[in-house]
């Protein structure tokens, strides 16, 4: 009974978003007002009853409904009630219905948040996300229905993936999608504004805070994928440039170009193009990512069950929604052409290098993440593209980012001189050299990438105290404050340092061994002294372990006991529990392989891993800039500054 | 031609020249890092060039897993249920590798019948065997019912 | 020629998506299995309900069946469940069940809850047969004609859509 209404719930939700989608644009179109004032109540509508069907599934698993065939294939009787409950996302069907409830609350959120946007627009920007919605909710219901009984009932289910019972795994998705479902917003602004033939532009200082949140979310939830595959697959890895991986990084790369580029277009007028292309690649490439995981065109560890008629379902979809805001742009492009308003040496320059360089990142990702596809299709065999291509080019494209971002804040609009700008960086640049020489010295000899990425860290970080340096000398910028969006930028920055010294440190200096110990034994792993004292079988509430206890010391303090585990589940899965002793300036990992010589000595895993956490760090402090950032109260004043509207309007006249 | 033209053409071929650089370093690294996928019935039709680094595939010979003395060494046999290939490894094999399980490794062929593996990877359920080892199976089978009377 | 600077995205995304469907038609789901046309895979596996009798595909050899390869475990094998016994009620094709990585005891009591449509049913518990048969996921079934060769594979629950459109349509054209 329940599970019908769910399914009727949304039924109804695919009418309002189609009503949604339809009547507002044309009310816009033509200038009717009933239709135009439709647009915010359907969406608050159709958000309550997404809402609704949400809630009725996760209803289902919490009970334990087993005659719905979604629960019963992902959670089970003894499964922990915490994860019955992140079960509703954790495979395709009811993944595809989060999307669909992030994607009606973001609509909601804007309805809500526009009263100082003209009606019109709004009707537009909102049919935009109807539209979008109407693609999610028929895709549900037509190939994922997350609803579906089945007879005759089942007694049990399955049980959930082991993998996906954990916490990282219950919040990563969310965090994921409401980053994905965020550049919606950004995208239906760019098409509402293209559709409207909009040439001043405001309606990108309206757009800026919905982006910059969303960023932010898609931030944290690459870093908790990253941090959560790290802990629970017991291999130390935190990224692999796997096709799913690449499929979140794509969006964010464009997003990062999109959220600098809106911030140009907004202040200067100028990169107005650019903003637009890359709202709609950076909304596209997330319906890519959603395509690529779910249709079984690439194979990969976090592939969803692939089934190629949802694969063409999406397709056609993303076709319709990138092809027709492409096509529009072309369309609808031409009459947006500004006047090239700033030298090749300038802020405008700088930040357009940003958005060539993030884009020729991405571009080259894509390539990599669909080469196999496009081998297959010609006939040049199964082939895969490993870490190594990823892992080379993607350093050579983006150092010239780290090596600029310091400049970019200092740079004065339109036009400056190579020389001014650089002039207060040589502290900063000296600073960077002084430090890797004395972390050379302190570690006695560092490889060429660890000094490389402390080099560029402490570049990126000093070069944006040099920022602060300035800022405080000057008094009248003194006077007026730092705004949250400078605030925001800084610490973004900063954690960008912070985030490439942890990277290159790891990637150079971690010691990895793989080896075998009879309990008893002990091995040495820089200076520590790692322990095999126990190993006894245990019982947990869906599984039987193997429950290690390894000492750590140094010389004869215990620095960490670590617990490390080998479970089998019921449905058969066997998973390894990591241990991990986390640390500001290293982790210890310990991991279980298999047992050897029948129990009387085990395969193990022993890591050391330098400055990995600066990883997340460093991703944590971008989230925080860029949250800091959409908070900024300019972007929020009803009424606009006068300069910036005047500014406008006399471009607008130019046009 | 005026000085904004020139700018403009400067800054469009300097923008080219770029792009002409960064495809031929990208598709460079492309085809150097690229790994394909055989069998052993590939290998042994001498598909596969020895000390190149590629992708085996196929299920792992029941009772041909044998465990080195002291270290993590590990000897098995990779099959298609037609042809075989025997494999190296040194390290902590998968928790699904498993004997009558399928199998993908990555490494390169030190002689024309060993296989040298850096990287065993066996990630799925095990109730799902990647396509391109069923195909290799289902094809093996063949050819081998084809040979017999 | 500006318009075609401004038509580069939109025809960059077209061959992508000219790609993509490619992709998505070169699936080995959809292209028929390697098998389709070959003889099947021998085998010789003890019954499922009563382990000292064998099923083997020499002893099934005469007339055409359907391999039907299924477990307790399988979710996707109950939705299947009703058309296999409608099947096998209309007495046109029997049903050969291939148990695949399974314990007997589930898979009896399974059959004993929602009804038997088997002929005979084979236990496959290590799984090698299936591996013969190039099986990557359950339910599949496959359509073996009187000579022990494969007519057509279906992979995935069945329907009875398919039932008539695939495999009674294929019954017609062989041999008895």
């Amino acid at each position: 009974m329940i599970p019908e209404l769910g399914q009727f719930s949304l039924i109804l939700a695919l009418l309002v978003a189609l009503v949604l989608g339809v009547l507002p644009m044309i009310g816009a179109q033509r200038g009717r007002e009933r239709w135009i004032a439709l647009a915010r109540p359907a969406a608050y509508v159709q958000c309550g009853l997404v809402a609704l069907s949400f809630a009725l599934l996760a209803h289902a698993f919490l009970v334990q409904d087993f005659s719905v065939a979604y629960v019963a294939e992902h959670s089970n009787s003894v499964l922990p009630v915490r994860y019955r409950f992140s079960a509703v996302w954790g495979a395709h069907e009811g993944s595809l219905l989060l999307w669909a409830l992030i994607l009606s609350v973001w609509t909601a959120l804007v309805a809500r948040f526009s009263r100082s946007l003209p009606d019109t627009f709004v009707a537009r920007v909102l049919s935009v996300l109807g539209l979008v919605s109407v693609g999610f909710l028929s895709l549900t219901l037509v190939t994922s229905n997350p609803f579906l009984r089945h007879l005759p009932g089942l007694a049990d289910g399955n049980d959930l993936n082991p993998l996906l019972q954990d916490f990282g795994m219950i919040v990563h998705p969310p965090m994921l999608y409401m980053g994905f479902v965020g550049f919606a917003v950004a995208f239906a602004f760019a098409v509402a504004a293209l559709i409207e033939g909009r040439v001043d532009t405001r309606w990108v200082r309206w757009s800026r805070p919905w982006t910059l949140v969303a960023w932010s979310f898609l931030t944290l939830g690459i870093a908790l994928g990253s941090w959560w595959a790290y802990y629970e697959l017991g291999w130390g890895g935190w990224w692999f440039w796997d096709p799913v991986e690449n499929a979140s990084f794509m969006p964010w790369l464009i997003g990062t170009a999109l959220i600098h580029s809106q911030a140009v277009t907004e202040k200067r007028g100028q990169l107005l193009r650019w903003t637009l292309l890359l709202a709609i690649i950076a909304f596209s490439l997330s319906l890519l990512g959603t395509f690529l995981v779910r249709s079984g065109v690439l194979t990969s560890v976090h592939a969803f069950a692939s089934d190629p008629t949802r694969g063409a379902f999406i397709l056609a979809f993303l076709g319709c929604v990138t092809g027709g805001a492409l096509a529009l742009y072309t369309w609808r492009a031409p009459r947006f052409s500004v006047d090239t308003g700033f030298e090749p040496v300038s802020r405008e320059s700088l930040l357009l290098l940003n958005n060539v360089f993030l884009v020729a990142a991405c571009a080259m990702v894509l390539l990599g993440t669909l080469y196999p596809l496009v081998a297959e299709a010609m006939g040049w065999g199964k082939v895969s593209v490993g870490p190594p291509y990823f892992g080379l080019l993607f350093p050579i494209l983006t150092a010239p980012l780290f090596l600029l971002v310091p400049f970019g804040p200092l740079a004065r609009w339109r036009q400056d001189q190579a020389m001014r700008i650089a002039a207060p960086f040589k502290i900063a640049f000296i600073a960077a050299l002084v430090v890797a020489a004395a972390a050379f010295a302190l570690a006695r000899g560092l490889p060429l990438r660890a000094v490389l990425g402390i080099v560029l860290g402490v570049w990126v970080i000093a070069g944006t105290l040099t920022y602060v340096r300035r800022f405080r000398a000057d008094p009248q910028r003194r006077a007026r404050g730092l705004s949250r969006e400078s605030i925001g930028m800084l610490i973004a920055h900063a954690g960008l340092g912070v985030f490439v010294i942890g990277v290159m440190l790891v990637e150079s200096t971690s010691i990895e061994k793989d080896l075998r110990m009879a309990r008893g034994e002990s091995v040495e792993v820089r200076g520590l002294r790692f322990t095999f004292e126990n190993i006894e079988p245990l019982d947990g509430p869906n599984y039987r372990a193997d429950h290690g206890v390894f000492v750590v010391r140094s010389g004869e303090r215990i620095v960490a006991t670590l617990h490390p585990q080998k479970r089998a589940y019921r449905n058969r899965q066997v998973m390894t529990e990591a241990a991990i002793d986390p640390g500001f300036t290293r982790d210890l990992y310990v991991a279980l392989g298999e047992p050897l010589d029948g129990g009387k000595a085990w395969a193990v895993r022993i890591y050391h891993k330098p400055f990995i956490r600066w990883i997340w760090l460093g991703a944590l402090f971008m989230m925080a800039g860029g949250l800091f950032a959409a908070a900024d109260k300019r972007l929020r004043e009803r009424r606009a500054q006068a300069l910036t509207d005047a500014g406008a309007d006399a471009l607008g006249a130019a046009a | 031609m005026n000085p904004i033209r020139r700018k403009r053409l400067l800054l469009i071929l300097l923008g080219l020249a770029a792009i002409g650089i960064a495809s031929a370093l990208v598709l460079l690294a492309l085809r150097e890092n690229l790994q394909h996928f055989v069998s052993p019935s590939d290998v042994d039709a001498g598909k596969a060039a020895i000390g190149q680094r590629i992708r085996i595939g196929g299920v792992v010979e029941e009772g041909s897993v044998r465990r080195g003395g002291e270290g993590l060494d590990v000897r098995f046999v990779v099959t298609d249920r037609f042809k075989t290939l025997r494999v190296h490894f040194r390290g902590i094999l998968p928790d699904l590798f498993r004997e009558g399980q399928s199998v993908i490794a990555s490494g390169a062929l030190t002689g024309p019948d060993l296989f040298e593996a850096d990287e065993v990877l066996a990630k799925h359920d095990e109730n799902y065997m990647p396509a391109e080892v069923a195909d290799a199976i289902a094809r093996g089978k063949a050819k081998k019912a084809e040979q017999a009377p | 020629m500006r318009r075609l600077n401004f038509a580069m995205p939109l025809l960059l995304f077209a061959g992508l998506a000219v790609l993509l469907y490619s992709g998505l038609g070169k699936d080995t789901r959809t292209v028929p299995s390697p098998l389709v046309g070959k003889m099947a895979p021998a085998f010789d596996l003890p019954d499922l309900l009563d382990p000292t009798q064998r099923v083997s595909g020499q002893s099934l050899r005469g007339r055409v069946y359907l391999l039907n390869v299924w477990g307790s475990w399988c979710v996707a094998c109950v939705q299947e469940h009703p058309i296999l016994m409608r099947l096998a009620a209309s007495g046109r094709l029997p049903i050969i069940g291939l148990n695949w990585k399974d314990e007997p005891e589930a898979a009896v009591a399974l059959l004993r809850r929602n009804g038997d449509p088997y002929s005979a049913i084979a236990a496959d518990r290590e799984g090698r047969t299936a591996i013969d048969f190039g099986v990557y996921g359950a339910p599949e079934s496959f359509l073996v004609d009187a000579q022990g060769r494969i007519l057509y594979k279906h992979i995935g629950p069945l329907d009875w859509a398919s039932v008539e459109r695939q495999l009674f349509t294929r019954i017609e054209g062989s041999t008895p």
